[in-house]
């Protein structure tokens, strides 16, 4: 398949392996443990998996799974907000397909449909218009979720929905913002993360500017990287030289999709129709200032949460999840004391079980395949949890 | 209905067992053999009704001529039991009424029972079908997940994931103008010429909805063993390819309506896969991979990376990935 395969060259891989292990050689390691490079993106997680990467490095890196996977950290109680509009009498109400399974406090979008709400899947905000366009009787509603890579998108919708003075169509806006939570991440004293493998989908929509601060306060690497596996091979390699360089700065090695100062055509899109909110819930991280945006009250109408006087649901996560630990990347999925016990693909408690970007689905379907070779199942055995990978 | 019936059913599947239309078809013992009867049921809801390829009837006949097969049975007789949605267009009943006629013919098996109900609008979508098999098993034959061992060579008669994404791509919700065409086709005469090659074979199942990845874990657990299977052997057709890599899904799960795996004895393999291959519907037959000991009930898959992975069971469908 043209412009992948040429990403995905064993023979190239092994070349830049190569350069990991001569560059490895050569620089400092941190004492008593692995060298944690996080990848920021969920895309990249599911890379990293799909593709075995964490067995073809050196055991002495290890890639710490980040909290970039949009519906891993959505909130239970948004859930239930998503649940409360598609129970509202004549609503359609229209999401992406992958965040139909997270379970809230009254079960799944998913569970809702079964008892008989009119929720659809849709593949991109312009479906969610064309159905409004159809279904001039139903209100439709839009879960606008996702981070600066969704926003444009939604941001257009929205214009062109306002444009036409289409008086059905309305949006949940439960965008998030990368930068803040990587500022919450790096501000805990506790964080051991030695260089990051940067968004590639966000970047191309807001640049490389706002990631100055982690080489320059935080003095760690940072490099912007594609969805190939050897772009995220490339990329750990770049990581690696500027630890070994005793450098940091931010690089761009997805130069081929992301410009340096993004699409000014979507930011003007996002501005126009986005602003702050004061503070966002994440799943397992809690409650992040500025950390997400919502409707501008210049498009009232067409926000979802005035349009139907929503309030708010605030609902903790179970007690037993510790997806905040997994996020943060302290503790690796399987040692989670619910992982592949009462939270599992089949029944998720916490989202990162649900999308097939987060860390824990992944580590349960793509997961070790034998003791011998993998630290991963390792490490299993060492917590006692069975053989987890088979719900 | 008895218009719906005479007009539409058996003109189309005409026949000495249901002309009689006698409250049940009537057969002679001599169309079985002597090794035992195969006998399966499956229902068929699908949207869209027709697709690229096919539609609900043809589905409907290969679905339970397959699952027939796949057990080393000979098809003989399919009921039709259909349920209409009130205004349901008689030309589209008509059209596929005739594709399950041809579809039987092609199997080599009659239509020879069935019963037709009229729901109001609502109570059903377009149409609904069941359709259940009964087959002859010759003597001697005896497939089974349960007889897979250590060393056997698993093959796929074709490319993977043809109906899958044929019928999401004909959904028109994506936009995406592709030539995909559903591969749903009667496997029979490719299960009876892999078994006259490899008479050994120990255990052949369709890979419909779930996948190869759903048999390859049904073989695993059912045989106390491990399917190895290299990534970069898996057939893919480009078309298959770039839909899974837009919406982010995996071929392994995409569902097959003409393709089976096989778990054939190492010595027999090669024999299998070169009568196969000048087959319609076997011209990508190929190996993907070997039955090891370990780890018992897994399916591990080599990445053409170098990488490994396991390949698990599905929960649900799959759900493309928002970006």
């Amino acid at each position: 398949m043209k412009y992948a395969d040429e990403f995905r060259d064993p023979a190239l891989a092994k070349k830049v392996l190569a350069r990991i292990d001569e560059t490895l050689a050569r620089m400092p390691m941190p004492e008593g443990r692995p060298l944690h490079v996080m990848e920021v993106c969920g895309g990249h997680t599911h890379s990293i998996f799909r593709y075995g990467l964490q067995k073809l490095v050196p055991d002495s890196i290890e890639f710490v799974h980040g909290p970039g996977c949009p519906v891993c950290v959505l909130p239970m109680g948004r859930v239930d907000d998503c649940v409360t509009l598609a129970e509202h009498p004549g609503v359609i109400f229209t999401t992406f397909g992958d965040a139909m399974r997270v379970p809230g406090s009254r079960g799944s979008l998913l569970d809702a449909k079964a008892r008989g709400a009119d929720v659809r899947m849709v593949y991109s905000p312009l479906d969610a218009l064309e159905l409004a366009r159809g279904n001039p009787d139903r209100e439709v509603v839009f879960f606008a979720l996702g981070f600066e890579t969704t926003m444009p998108s939604t941001a257009l919708t929205l214009l062109q929905a306002a444009d036409e003075g289409i008086g059905n169509f309305s949006m949940l806006c439960q965008h998030i913002t990368i930068i803040p939570t990587l500022k919450a991440l790096l501000s805990d004293p506790h964080c051991l993360i030695d260089g990051f493998i940067g968004p590639g989908h966000v970047s191309m929509v807001i640049g490389n500017a706002g990631y100055r601060f982690i080489p320059e306060r935080h003095g760690k690497p940072f490099v912007v990287a594609g969805f190939e596996p050897l772009d995220l091979l490339q990329s750990l390699w770049m990581v690696l030289a500027q630890l070994a360089g005793g450098r940091a700065a931010v690089e761009n090695q997805y130069a081929r999709v992301v410009p340096e100062d993004g699409n000014p055509a979507a930011l003007r899109a996002i501005a126009e129709v986005y602003e702050d909110r004061e503070s966002c819930d994440w799943r397992g991280l809690g409650a992040i200032d500025r950390s997400g945006v919502r409707i501008r009250a210049a498009y009232a109408d067409l926000d979802a949460e005035r349009r139907f006087g929503l309030v708010p649901a605030d609902v903790a996560d179970p007690e037993i999840c510790q997806c905040g630990e997994v996020v943060r990347g302290r503790l690796k999925p399987f040692q989670c004391r619910a992982f592949g016990r009462e939270c599992t693909p089949a029944t998720p408690l916490g989202a990162l079980m649900v999308s097939s970007e987060g860390a824990c689905a992944a580590y349960h379907q793509y997961g070790a395949t034998d003791g011998a070779t993998d630290r991963g199942a390792s490490d299993r055995s060492a917590t006692d949890r069975g053989a987890p990978a088979r719900g | 209905m008895r218009d719906l019936i005479d007009g539409i059913f058996l003109a189309a599947f005409g026949n000495a067992g249901i002309a009689a239309l006698e409250d049940q078809a009537r057969l002679p013992l001599a169309d079985f053999g002597g090794g035992g009867l195969a006998f399966t049921t499956d229902s068929f809801v699908i949207d869209p009704v027709f697709f690229p390829g096919g539609d609900i009837g043809r589905l409907a006949v290969c679905g339970t001529v397959n699952d027939l097969v796949v057990g080393g049975a000979r098809p003989v007789a399919l009921s039709c039991s259909v349920i209409l949605e009130e205004g349901l267009p008689l030309a589209d009943l008509r059209r596929i009424a005739a594709s399950m006629a041809a579809a039987a013919a092609e199997a080599g098996c009659r239509i020879v029972t069935g019963d037709t109900k009229v729901v109001p609008r609502g109570a059903a979508d377009r149409i609904f079908v069941n359709t259940a098999g009964i087959g002859s098993i010759p003597q001697g034959r005896e497939l089974a997940a349960t007889r897979i061992r250590p060393g056997d060579a698993l093959i796929v008669n074709s490319t993977l994931g043809l109906h899958g994404a044929a019928v999401m791509a004909a959904r028109g919700d994506l936009g995406l103008a592709t030539a995909l065409e559903s591969d749903c086709r009667p496997l029979g005469a490719l299960v009876e010429a892999l078994l006259d090659a490899a008479p050994g074979t120990h255990a052949i199942r369709d890979a419909t909805r779930g996948g190869v990845a759903t048999v390859l874990n049904e073989f695993a657990d059912a045989a106390g063993v491990c399917c190895r299977i290299d990534e970069d052997r898996l057939p893919l057709t480009e078309a298959v390819r770039g839909l899974s890599e837009i919406l982010g899904l995996d071929p392994l799960y995409l569902a097959n309506e003409g393709l089976f795996v096989a778990a054939v004895p190492e010595p027999e393999a090669e024999a299998a896969l070169a009568v196969l291959r000048p087959l319609p519907g076997g011209a990508a037959a190929c190996r993907i991979g070997t039955v090891t000991g370990a780890p018992a009930g897994r399916v591990v898959m080599t990445s053409f990376f170098g990488g490994e992975r396991l390949v698990d069971m599905l929960e649900g469908d799959q759900l493309p990935r928002i970006c």
